[in-house]
């Protein structure tokens, strides 16, 4: 063992002839170099950051007599485009009560609006907003997730995703955010 | 005369606690540790700030990525189940090597005709064969129907449980081929799934 020799000489010459004791220990610093070595390893290729799952419920396409119409002015809907850009606006398609407007993802885009109109609508007819998700065939799934996260940011609860028109189509062609 | 001297200490340090410690923490982490799946086609999952874990028994995953679809589903006796009912409904008879082999593949990455000859195959020689992933289009069913549809009854079946199904998508995925997958699944009236993200700080 690495150990130093402590006993400070010992008896030279005379008395009997023991035989030494040896010690029973072991040196485990060989060991314990080794473990930590495999824990380090272990640590590090154990993923950390487990992958997390946003739940997605999409509205069910069989039961038509069952879908409630929804008051046009309690819907707020969002078209996604091409190059991450979202356009929204209230009301229907052909006769929007809003001016439909171009926007990005984030703290002061589309997060913005939704706010803003959220509270108005809850103020005039004390429902939550409702809010239609209109992936274009431009847009990527990024940006559909984004949106999604967008929505859970701010709590809405009343939302669901839905296939675009051509109308809306032409309408980010007009705005330029589908190509 | 002579000067006191000083006690010289031994300098080893007893190690069996630490010794403990240390393999104590290694079987942790060993049994711990889950071999990692690496997919065949990379896909860069997109960023939430949802905190929801992921289910790691009766959970499919659907993976999205330069337009293909490939399919896994976990539990090596769900998979079995799976590939029964997939034999049954593409009239392929498997052999038991190729049910075995099929129980520890990971994922589904080829199309069910090219199956069979894939099950055969080494691992060198698979990693040499085209992922075309697992055909999905618009008609009413296409192969990953068929897949979804038999993971949930092997599932049932299995664990009587219903199958949790989860779609990783790359980021730069385009919506359509998002879209014709949630439509193949709305067919068979799942309409509740999960959609795998990294977590994101949200900006406030």
């Amino acid at each position: 063992m690495a150990e130093l020799d402590t006993s400070g000489g010992g008896k030279k010459g005379g008395g009997k002839v023991r035989s030494k004791k040896a010690s029973t220990r072991v040196d485990l610093t060989a060991m314990v170099d080794l473990a930590f070595l495999l824990i380090t390893f272990f640590i590090l290729t154990t993923t950390l950051q487990k992958p997390k799952a946003m739940d997605l419920t999409m509205p069910d396409k069989d039961e038509k007599n069952d879908q409630l119409p929804v008051p046009a002015t309690r819907t707020m809907t969002v078209l996604i485009g091409a190059n991450n850009k979202v356009e929204w606006f209230m009301g229907q398609p052909g006769n929007p009560l809003t001016a439909p407007s171009v926007t990005g993802f984030g703290k002061n885009g589309i997060r913005q609006a939704l706010l803003d109109k959220g509270k108005e609508v809850l103020a005039k007819s004390g429902r939550p907003m409702i809010v239609l998700i209109k992936p274009s065939d431009k847009s990527t799934y990024s940006d559909m997730v984004s949106m999604m996260d967008e929505l859970n940011i701010v709590g809405n609860q009343q939302r669901a995703i839905v296939d675009i028109t051509p109308v809306e189509v032409d309408l980010l062609k007009r705005d330029g955010i589908y190509n | 005369m002579s000067r006191a001297k000083v006690q010289r200490k031994s300098t080893a340090i007893d190690m069996t606690a630490m010794c403990d410690v240390a393999f104590l923490l290694l079987t942790f982490f060993i049994l711990s540790a889950k071999p990692k799946v690496e997919d065949p086609i990379h896909a860069d999952i997109p960023a939430s700030t949802t905190i929801a874990a992921l289910p790691e028994v009766d959970f499919a995953q659907l993976l999205v990525a330069q337009g293909k679809v490939i399919f896994s589903v976990e539990g090596a006796d769900v998979r079995l189940e799976t590939l029964k009912g997939m034999a049954d409904q593409y009239k392929i008879n498997f052999t038991p090597d190729e049910l075995k082999a099929f129980q520890n593949l990971d994922n589904v990455s080829v199309s069910i005709g090219v199956l069979k000859q894939y099950l055969n195959m080494t691992n060198q020689e698979r990693a040499s064969v085209a992922k075309t992933g697992v055909q999905v289009d618009t008609t009413d069913s296409n192969e990953l129907y068929w897949w979804v549809k038999n993971a949930r009854k092997a599932d049932k079946l299995v664990h009587n449980k219903e199958l949790k199904i989860a779609i990783k998508g790359d980021s730069k995925e385009e919506y359509p081929t998002i879209a014709k997958i949630i439509k193949t699944l709305q067919k068979q009236k799942v309409n509740k799934f999960g959609l795998i993200t990294s977590l994101k700080t949200a900006t406030k």
